[in-house]
């Protein structure tokens, strides 16, 4: 039952913290190799917020969550806009933005593990008789209302309908009027602010590590492949196999095996089906 | 004839002096050897992107599987060095590419992600499962047994590679490859196996990077987690990207400008790397030709001037 | 005998029914049209056979074996060619170099004669070689030019090259007419004639269908995927659905 419960956890905060990486390959087909980078920058400003200018916790919480989604943003706007097209400058770019972003924080002063966030909510609960602490249940609620959310966001929005066409053909989505720098950009800032929403959740349960920031990009783009790049609710279904099979793993065997469960995965996946679970074949063929 | 002779000349002969050049100064030496450990891993990130298309974003992983192959083979096979590094090369290269291959019949981005996953997983799995030495690495390999091998193994490397590089170019093998990246309908209409051709590319690749790493085990006596470091993976796409993809030799130049650079800037510790994303960043959004191909532009342009 | 045999082809993209049983041979040695108006599925039908993209149902025979699901390049290695609609030749290489591809793949160093591989220069002069063959010029050193130097009428004729360079047993010519103008594709004829003495097997996707009705001998109409007539073009185009297919109905 432990494992229901925990493996439940474990998903939903696997799909938070990989799906503002997959909806922004959905919409542009750039991969955000800055995304774990956005992660941690959201923990930085919270915790600058909170200690160095004693904000309230709600109020810093939101404006820590904008710089993540301005930086995304902008990192389009002013970077990756004059590369599109070119591929291998588009992977590289973000990577480089990803690098310095979390190297700079580790020298401006993420370092060490004396960084932690306070809990939103303390206390435990008995959830189908396994005890839970309320923040991470405070997770799973946030993360199953963000999954509403954006569902009800992209039917029926304007702006996330221009969403939904462009994913699914860009040409013919700019060929009705749609705007695709602009949906880029609108996607970015959406995806680096789930980042920065999934930091703000999931933080206060750790240290605020820079490390953490590798292991975000790795475990996103983990669930995105394997749930097929670029599909949303692919991204999710994925991030339950993997998160169910992390728990497992750390039942049977040991906790440190987490990494190589999302390696495996990915390899797996890239041997067997590598359009990912609901990826389309589209996707991986260079176009005729 | 001459102009063609004379860089090239002067380029081998710069090479091959500068250990003499620096013998009062060991740890300028020890620079120019670890700089050319660097030009390997340019050259050869620079023959995937450019000459094949896929972009190799873990020089890292080269660095580090050739080097605990090595350490493998010295320490606990008591292979001696001469055996050893030529070992690790091969089989550094050969588990590379088994670990490549599932990618490389998909799209381009995905041979990127694979490739930034692999050293950032190496590191936590070894560290994790403590094998291999764990967080301690593996100490004990031999060193080379005398100071002017250690100084010129990897530059005569370094030239071999590079030449021998820009000969396969010229090949019609090289012309395969290059085709792979430019239109690749196009040549699998002709007959020729794509995966096929860029795994040869990989194992060739890696292959350089893992002697590399081979040879830096050696040098430092020593290998460890910190042999998958960022910096082998963003040296190498900074120098490239700055001294002009396609031509190698661009790579290299980059290369003699940047790791001098990361010597001076050893002082910032980790903001090293923000400062080379931070010129690779530019680089490719103002000036994403390189040094190189902008000067040999400018050569043609200027080359056939008659005074008026 | 039929040296390709196609049996119910069927390709669906998502939504969109590209192709839609489509059947066919064609004997060794002729000169087969396919037609059909823009979106009947003619290029997909290519991709299908030659494996470029894998078709959801169907057979594809040639010489007997099933080469259904074959990747492009065993199928290419079979002896089968295929020319690309949008072409993107090396432009910054001389034309002749833009062979050598073809000539270093498998099939040709076994048939064109030499084993383990020719030398550099061998191929070089089996490109100019072949160049000449289709009409590039070798005294005015055509051969040798930069391939962004040369019209569409020899850009094209370096395309078809490239095929024969495989000295392939099927060509699929996909709309190697288009672009051109009517002395250019004259100048074209030659050589497809010189295919045709060869005994190589012409598939050819046309929408200059005066030109092609010169040449073909067998023409097959296809419409939203399906095959609406097959036969000599006369009886091709006096059938009514393809005067549909091309001029619409008459509304009464």
């Amino acid at each position: 039952m432990d494992i229901l419960v925990y493996g439940i956890i474990n998903s939903v905060t696997l799909s938070l913290l990989s799906l503002g990486f997959t909806l922004v390959y959905s919409i542009s087909r750039l991969p955000n190799f800055a995304h774990g980078a956005l992660y941690i920058t959201t923990g930085y400003f919270i915790w600058l917020f909170l200690n160095s200018l004693g904000l309230g916790y709600p109020l810093a919480v939101m404006l820590g969550i904008a710089p993540a989604g301005l930086i995304g943003a902008l990192m389009y706007r002013l970077v990756l806009i004059r590369i599109r097209g070119m591929e291998i400058s588009e992977i590289i770019a973000t990577y480089a933005i990803g690098l310095a972003i979390i190297e700079g924080l580790r020298w401006g002063g993420l370092r060490g593990t004396t960084f932690t966030l306070p809990s939103f909510a303390s206390g435990f609960r008995d959830i189908l008789g396994v005890n839970v602490d309320d923040q991470r249940l405070l997770v799973v609620g946030v993360g199953f209302s963000v999954f509403a959310l954006l569902y009800l966001f992209v039917r029926l929005t304007r702006n996330g309908l221009a969403l939904r066409g462009i994913a699914q053909d860009e040409r013919a989505a700019m060929m009705l009027g749609i705007d695709s720098d602009r949906m880029a950009v609108v996607s970015f800032a959406i995806g680096s602010s789930l980042a920065g929403l999934s930091a703000a959740l999931i933080l206060p349960l750790g240290n605020i590590v820079v490390e953490a920031g590798y292991n975000v990009l790795l475990f996103s783009i983990a669930v995105s492949v394997i749930g097929g790049l670029g599909s949303w609710a692919g991204a999710i279904i994925a991030s339950f196999v993997i998160g169910f099979a992390q728990i497992l793993t750390e039942k049977f065997l040991s906790s440190h095996f987490q990494m190589v469960i999302a390696l495996l995965a990915i390899i797996i996946t890239l041997l067997i089906k590598p359009s990912g679970i609901l990826g389309r074949q589209k996707e991986l063929e260079e176009r005729v | 004839m001459l102009y063609v002779a004379g860089p090239r000349a002067l380029l081998i002969a710069g090479l091959l002096l500068l250990p003499l050049i620096l013998e009062m100064a060991p740890y300028w030496k020890r620079v120019v050897n670890i700089m050319c450990v660097y030009g390997l891993l340019a050259i050869s990130f620079d023959f995937l992107a450019n000459v094949v298309g896929l972009v190799c974003l873990g020089g890292a992983m080269f660095i580090g599987v050739g080097s605990y192959m090595t350490a493998i083979f010295n320490v606990y096979l008591h292979l001696p060095i001469y055996m050893a590094i030529p070992l690790a090369g091969l089989s550094g290269a050969l588990i590379s590419t088994l670990l490549l291959l599932p990618c490389l019949s998909l799209r381009g981005v995905y041979f990127a992600i694979v490739t930034l996953m692999y050293p950032l997983l190496f590191t936590r799995i070894i560290e994790a499962l403590n094998i291999l030495g764990g967080t301690n690495g593996i100490t004990g390999l031999d060193s080379f047994p005398n100071p002017y091998l250690e100084n010129y193994v990897i530059i005569v490397l370094l030239l071999v590679f590079l030449f021998g590089l820009r000969r396969l170019m010229d090949e019609d093998i090289g012309l395969v490859l290059r085709g792979v990246k430019d239109n690749d309908q196009s040549v699998r209409a002709s007959g020729v196996n794509v995966t096929h051709m860029k795994a040869l590319a990989v194992f060739i690749a890696s292959f350089i990077g893992c002697l590399g790493g081979a040879y830096l085990a050696h040098l430092y006596m020593w290998t460890g987690l910190s042999l998958f470091a960022l910096d082998f993976s963003i040296i190498p796409i900074a120098a490239a990207t700055i001294g002009g993809g396609g031509y190698m030799m661009g790579a290299l130049i980059g290369t003699f400008i940047l790791v001098p650079l990361s010597e001076f800037l050893r002082f910032f510790g980790t903001f090293r790397i923000v400062i080379y994303c931070l010129i690779l960043t530019g680089f490719i959004v103002f000036k994403s030709e390189g040094i190189m191909t902008y000067l040999s532009r400018k050569y043609s342009q200027f080359e056939r001037w008659a005074k008026i | 005998m039929s040296i390709l045999s196609v049996e119910d082809i069927g390709k669906t993209f998502g939504g969109l029914k590209a192709l839609i049983s489509v059947s066919f041979s064609v004997k060794q040695g002729e000169i087969y049209g396919i037609i059909g108006p823009n979106g009947s599925g003619k290029t997909t039908l290519i991709n299908c056979i030659t494996g470029f993209i894998r078709p959801d149902t169907g057979k594809v025979y040639f010489r007997g074996t099933n080469i259904r699901g074959w990747p492009a390049h065993k199928i290419a290695r079979a002896g089968i060619a295929r020319t690309f609609q949008v072409m993107r030749p090396y432009y910054s290489l001389p034309a002749y170099k833009n062979l050598i591809i073809p000539l270093w793949s498998p099939r040709a160093r076994t048939i064109g004669g030499w084993r383990g591989g020719g030398r550099h220069g061998d191929r070089d002069t089996v490109a100019v070689d072949i160049l000449e063959e289709i009409g590039f010029e070798r005294d005015s050193r055509v051969p040798y030019k930069m391939a962004s130097t040369l019209p569409t009428g020899y850009l094209k004729r370096l395309e078809l090259a490239r095929c024969i360079a495989l000295r392939p047993e099927i060509i699929f010519c996909d709309e190697v007419f288009s672009g051109l103008s009517a002395s250019e594709v004259a100048g074209l004829m030659p050589l497809i004639e010189k295919l045709k003495m060869e005994g190589i097997t012409l598939i050819m996707v046309e929408h200059r269908l005066k030109e092609l009705f010169k040449v073909a001998d067998r023409i097959m109409a296809l419409q939203f995927g399906e095959k609406i007539a097959e036969g000599h073009y006369r009886e091709v185009i006096a059938d009514a659905r393809v005067k549909e297919a091309y001029l619409g109905s008459e509304e009464v």
